[in-house]
């Protein structure tokens, strides 16, 4: 039997942090030294993190341990901006003193450094074979997250991959700096919310709803420092991308992680990717017990719900798709680790086939993977990416953040002027993409789609049949 | 020693998040290079839209701030991970920030990296002052006088010595955690 189990009842993301703290039991509150499986840094807060590990253990330091470590260039990659490209320099570097096998760099070149050429431009590729895109999309794609583990990455979506059944939350540089030397960080236990699902989504209706109909439900500060578990018959619908879209948003509700008890799918995928990409194949889930202590609770029937938004200025401020039929957009967005997997564009492609989108629309793989699948992908004899581009998408083949975070004014998609858009990212703070006076509303891809064809906050449901 | 710090207070509203804090174009600088840490407090809050806050946090051709006190409402730093916030806050000067609430990871970075004080109030002080008004934080009596009135704030309890020390390495050597620098 195993050990962890009973006689202690505990949420999954108590079980996990018992685990990986040695302890029998830990519950809520209680601060705890845990034993990190993986780190994971990207180009923005990967810099920082080393300076903080070298200032405090020694330029000639070790990291703790280089298998555990992930780094994946992501954020501001196909720019001209100097600084951007040497923070990537300043990773491989790191890479090659520390010799860390999964560094997947922008260029082959091992002792090459990074410019992002501008004459080439932003829509032809411009990468080496390694490179994968935005990180918490390729992270369990690589297989580096496995259920029971314990991950800690400097992003604050990182909670992602709490879809794999682990604990994964967003840290600092400070904190990321301490676990390069030690692989430990003192943690606070957080209390767990339950939403246990029921039913199917209906036709229409996308994971990113599920997600945005919630955060509407407890506000966007409503999961603070808590633990967001999944759970419930509705779980089993989802496939895989789906609970990432969901666990990717815990953090657009303040909370510390969000996590799925794993399941047959989810051994099915971690078992595929960590024998494709021949990291560590073996990992302990923790199973759901009975009778949890929960702060709370709540069912949601899945089948019920519509296409859903958050307005312009927070993920929390709800509305329905049809409600928002005289908003006039000027841009729509697709891509970002939330909304720019390849299930995410095969939705869009449902929508805009044989249309043509009515405003700019800009299209942004999140990962290399999404490019290649997007070109394979054929209906009748079309691929998925001709059908977009036919649509008048703008589809880049530079993987990246992208403007989903602004980034430097010459990102692709980035909002430089005050415009209204409706985009399938996560995030809509102001200047969140790029002006402090854009508008940013967040929908599903199939809302995104339908919007882009009519100018306006559009129900997918009316192009859906 | 009694510690207190007193300066003219700059107000903020609820939801403060780390793009407006420290807008994404500005994380390519890596803070733990001097001069571009210096750069980072030279765009502390420059986020924050102009019609709502025409009183700028730093002033032209600065990288300071005259704001040691920051009064926020609601989950202040939301938002993402960057640690970038609470560094640009520290290097333009800020000692304290008074909020309601704040983000977890905002919270979190302010206490490892021991650049701020996140102290929370227990009233919504943005609603009794206004930028510019003189503050005084009492750290051992826990309070807060803004304009004369004494207002109690929430102690900041395991967290406060962290900050003392520096930052969690600091506070890990001196409590043995971790080994002394070489
Ligand atoms: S795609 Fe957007 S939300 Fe995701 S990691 Fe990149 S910047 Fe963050």
């Amino acid at each position: 039997m195993d050990p962890w189990c009973t006689p202690f009842l505990m949420t999954l993301t108590e079980k996990i942090l018992a685990r990986a703290s040695g302890r029998r039991s830990v519950g809520a509150g209680d601060n705890v030294w845990v034993n990190t499986d993986i780190l994971l840094t990207h180009d923005v807060c990967g810099p920082g993190s080393i300076g903080v590990f070298k200032r405090e253990f020694g330029q000639d330091a070790k990291v703790f341990d280089p298998k555990k470590i992930v780094i994946i260039p992501d954020h501001y990659i196909f720019t001209s901006d100097r600084l951007s490209n040497r923070n990537v320099d300043i990773l491989r570097d790191f890479a090659k003193e520390q010799a860390l096998p999964y560094f997947y760099d922008v260029i082959d070149d091992p002792i090459g450094s990074w410019t992002f050429s501008p004459e080439i431009g932003q829509l032809k590729r411009q990468y080496g074979s390694r490179y994968q895109g935005v990180c918490h999309a390729a992270l369990p794609k690589l297989g580096h997250a496995r259920p029971g583990e314990v991950l800690f990455g400097t992003d604050s979506h990182t909670c992602m991959a709490g879809a794999f059944g682990e604990f994964a939350s967003g840290i600092g540089n400070t904190d990321a700096g301490f676990i390069l030397g030690t692989g430990k960080l003192l943690v606070k236990v957080p209390e767990t919310m339950r939403f246990y699902l029921e039913g199917a989504l209906p036709p229409g209706v996308m994971a990113k709803d599920v997600i945005l109909w919630v955060i509407g439900d407890i506000g966007f500060d409503g999961a603070t420092y808590r633990a967001m578990q999944w759970e419930g018959p509705g779980v089993s619908s989802l496939n895989m991308d789906d609970r990432m879209t969901i666990a990717n948003m815990a953090i657009e509700a303040g909370g510390k992680n969000g996590i799925f008890p794993a399941d047959a799918a989810t051994f099915a995928y971690v078992d595929e990717r960590t024998r494709l990409n021949g990291t560590k194949a073996d990992y302990d889930p923790v199973e759901l017990d009975q009778d949890q202590k929960l702060v709370f609770d709540k069912v949601y029937d899945l089948s019920k719900l519509e296409p859903t938004v958050a307005m312009h200025p927070n993920p929390g401020n709800r509305a329905l798709a049809k409600e928002l039929e005289n908003v006039k957009l000027d841009r729509a967005y697709i891509g970002s680790c939330t909304g720019g997997k390849a299930s995410d564009f095969v939705a869009f492609a449902k929508v805009v086939k044989g249309r043509h989108v009515k405003i700019d629309t800009y299209g942004v793989p999140a990962t290399s993977d999404v490019v290649h699948e997007l070109k394979e992908i054929r209906w009748d004899s079309q691929s998925i990416w001709d059908v977009l581009v036919d649509a008048g998408v703008q589809m880049t083949e530079n993987a990246s953040c992208a403007a989903c975070l602004g980034g430097p004014k010459d990102t692709f998609g980035r909002l430089n002027a005050p415009l209204t858009c409706i985009s399938a990212t996560n995030r809509n703070f102001p200047g969140r993409m790029g002006s402090k006076e854009a508008k940013v509303y967040l929908a599903s891809p199939y809302t995104v789609a339908a919007s882009a064809l009519t100018g306006r906050v559009t129900d997918p449901r009316e192009f859906l049949n | 020693m009694a510690k207190r710090i007193t300066s003219p207070v700059y107000v903020v509203g609820d939801n403060i998040d780390t793009d407006q804090i420290i807008p994404a174009q500005y994380l390519t600088l890596v803070p733990t290079i001097p001069d571009e840490y210096e750069k980072l407090g030279s765009y502390a809050m420059v986020g924050l839209p102009d019609d709502l806050y025409p009183s700028r946090f730093i002033p032209e051709n600065s990288s300071k701030t005259e704001y040691k006190i920051v009064i926020a409402g609601k989950n202040f730093g939301c938002g993402s991970s960057r640690e970038h916030a609470p560094i640009a806050l520290g290097a333009a000067g800020v000692e304290v920030v008074v909020a309601e609430s704040y983000a977890r990871i905002f919270f979190r970075n302010s206490v490892a990296t021991g650049e701020l004080y996140p102290y929370e109030s227990r009233e919504r002080l943005l609603d009794v002052c206004r930028t510019g008004d003189l503050a005084t934080v009492d750290f051992d009596n826990d309070t807060v006088t803004i304009n004369d009135h004494e207002f109690t704030l929430k102690p900041m309890g395991d967290v406060r010595p962290v900050i003392e020390a520096g930052g969690i390495f600091n506070y890990a050597r001196q409590t043995g955690m971790i080994p002394a620098k070489a």
